[in-house]
């Protein structure tokens, strides 16, 4: 079995509507290990999320996959049936969304949500289900899990729900994780807890997650990978410490460089000059290049990759070279 | 000595909220003798913000910092306790309505907080208008000065809200709080929603407006990393209480209470290292049910039974930095 498990090649995920055509994903491409965190960073806009959409299968009209490549374990799953795809999500790919009032339903006790999400997929003998239950709410480190498993989610804390939720994905041993800003509405304490229980889940169980967020921060400390999309399109690829010691690209730079924690206190932050381009009119070019000071007229047609080490890429006709 | 001017004190505010409960309801609890559920959402906090200092206040979901916001700026009367402005009390002080805008709020959604069938000139300068600010006839020019000031472009005014982007709202947000000559500008979570790159570039606003007219604000987050670069004295805030008080630099360097040292220690951090995150003890209790003593206690690994029984009151470590801790 190969390594990487997990590709995306090419992928486009375009939404056709009256106002034009908004190309949300262009031509994205990455690949994933067992065991391994990608970070996929990115600000409102920047196309992670449809990214993580796309991967689901998920993506509804007036949106479409225009082309690429999504392959599992070298299947190819932008050519599954919505059935076929029914059988994958939950089983082999597990999302986790920001809100998790939107993944729950408030009608349902927890043991009844856990136990249709394996229901779904096998047949097994309730006192399974329940004991599976347990195992799962135990493994991201919910007390007295027997107790959980009967009350309703507005019984329980935010953190707590969001890690049912997180318990529920991993319920069927996926082999892929997406989790989609999963902890930005929680505190700062309880973030810090449910990324310690993720992370020992994916090197335990030796699972891929692809982990989408806006929190550079965030990621700097527990992704292995990190790939920064800006307008739909990728802009850098690297391993983490590739990123945010060396970056390449200068979106990645600037983007550092506005965190707060990277300026001297009282003093202004640096910032990006400008807004986010309207996805309609983009053209050719590098989405990037109205707000860029290395900005030239060779930026008006499409970046080059350029290559930094055998894991750190960069799209930009002037890359800051080290 | 240095002479520094209090704009606004607060001495031991409180709020406690009820929930509405109907004439059976309350006939029950009598018959059964049940007390109804309150909660304390703010607890006797006291503190004061001086004249251009920016005071941050940060603490977790439901630790009543929003609350206390609400108080500040009159949106909300105290349970207890006492406010003031500029030494006056607040009441009488709120009761003059031209006066009362000297205390101006800038809320975490802008979309929510922007009447969407008005025009962004009307937004910014009926206030100042009714108050007599300006005359009606200059409403559209003090409207188009606001807007420059927040780095939007003047011919703006006669655009709706739902025609900007999130940052660009969160600036017209900024200048309707500017139109009416605020002393004090309230922040609560002003930032939180927007794009890191977006977030900069209201940072700075902020802080250019701060420098040009001395602008007192208190500034609510649960972020660490804004409170640390904008604010010159923190406020940290759990269940209702302030647990520590300190200028901003003595704070981050020499947290002393144990759930301040919590935060920061869980605070994500730009680095180059993958990090071991280090479980945290426990859940943040349910404000309805607080615990006894110090809210703190079941988190805390130095927690005595002195801590489970005596509420400690804020006291001075090195001068200026306050913390409740009995065995600091």
């Amino acid at each position: 079995m190969s390594e990487q498990f997990f590709e995306v090649e090419g992928l486009n995920t375009w939404f056709f509507t009256r106002a034009g055509t908004f190309k949300s994903v262009r031509d994205v491409s990455f690949n994933l290990k067992r065991g391994e965190v990608l970070g996929i960073v990115g600000e409102s806009g920047s196309g992670k999320s449809v990214t993580g959409m796309s991967i689901m299968g998920q993506v509804e009209k007036p949106g479409k996959i225009v082309s690429g490549s999504i392959r599992l374990d070298g299947e190819e799953l932008t050519e599954l049936s919505f059935d076929q795809m029914r059988k994958y999500r939950g089983r082999r790919i597990a999302m986790v969304f920001q809100n998790p009032l939107m993944t729950l339903n408030p009608l349902m006790r927890v043991r009844q949500q856990m136990f249709e999400a394996i229901s779904e997929h096998e047949k097994v003998p309730a006192a399974q289900m329940r004991e599976r239950s347990i195992a799962a709410l135990k493994a991201v480190g919910i007390p007295s899990p027997e107790e959980r498993l009967e009350a309703y989610p507005h019984e329980l804390s935010g953190g707590m729900r969001q890690r049912v939720v997180i318990a529920t994905a991993l319920l069927m041993n996926p082999d892929l994780i997406i989790a989609d800003e999963p902890t930005t509405a929680l505190d700062v304490t309880i973030q810090a807890q449910i990324i310690h229980q993720m992370r020992s889940q994916i090197t335990d169980r030796g699972l891929g997650m692809i982990w989408i967020t806006h929190d550079l921060a965030t990621l700097s400390e527990l992704a292995d990978r990190i790939l920064v999309m800006y307008a739909g399109a990728m802009m850098e690829t690297g391993a983490t410490a590739e990123i945010i010691a060396t970056p390449r690209h200068p979106y990645t730079s600037k983007l550092l460089e506005s965190v707060p924690s990277n300026n001297e206190p009282g003093q202004r932050l640096k910032q990006i000059r400008g807004t986010m381009p309207s996805l309609l009119d983009l053209g050719e070019g590098c989405a990037f290049r109205s707000r860029c000071e290395r900005a030239s007229p060779a930026c008006e047609t499409s970046p080059p990759k350029r290559s930094f080490s055998s894991t750190h890429h960069a799209w930009c006709h002037h890359p800051i070279e080290g | 000595m240095q002479v520094v001017q209090t704009v606004f004190q607060a001495d031991e505010v409180s709020r406690v909220f009820e929930p509405a409960r109907g004439t059976i309801e309350k006939l029950t609890d009598r018959l059964t003798g049940k007390r109804p559920a309150i909660v304390q959402a703010v607890d006797r906090v006291s503190l004061s913000v001086a004249q251009g200092e920016t005071l941050g206040i940060v603490g977790e979901s439901g630790c009543g910092k929003s609350t206390l916001a609400r108080m500040i700026t009159g949106i909300l009367p105290v349970s207890g306790g006492t406010r003031r402005f500029r030494n006056e009390d607040y009441d009488s002080f709120l009761a003059r309505r031209r006066d009362a805008l000297k205390v101006q709020m800038v809320f975490q959604d802008p979309m929510s907080s922007l009447n969407g069938r008005l025009k962004v000139g009307e937004i910014i300068g009926e206030g100042a208008v009714v108050h007599g600010i300006v005359p009606r006839s200059r409403m559209r020019e003090h409207a188009a000065k606001m807007l420059e000031r927040v780095g939007l472009a003047a011919d703006s005014i006669d655009r709706y809200p739902h025609q900007f982007s999130g940052g660009q709202r969160q600036r017209i947000g900024i200048a309707r709080a500017l139109a009416v000559e605020p002393e004090l500008l309230v922040c609560d979570e002003a930032v939180a929603a927007l794009d890191v790159s977006v977030q900069a570039q209201i940072i700075n606003l902020l802080m250019d407006i701060r420098q040009e007219s001395g602008l007192s604000m208190i500034f609510i987050s649960h972020d660490l990393g804004l409170i640390r670069h904008l604010c010159d004295r923190v406020a940290v805030m759990y269940l209702g209480r302030v647990v520590e008080l300190a200028k901003t630099s003595e704070l981050f360097a020499n947290p002393v209470h144990p759930y301040t040292q919590m935060l920061l220690a869980g605070m994500p951090r730009i680095s180059t290292e993958r990090r071991t995150f280090m479980p945290i003890k426990g859940e943040i209790p349910s404000p309805l049910n607080p615990p006894s003593g110090c809210h703190f206690h079941p988190r805390c690994d130095r927690a005595t039974d002195h801590c489970r029984i005596s509420r400690p009151d804020l006291r001075e470590k090195v001068p200026g930095h306050l913390h409740a801790c009995l065995n600091a």
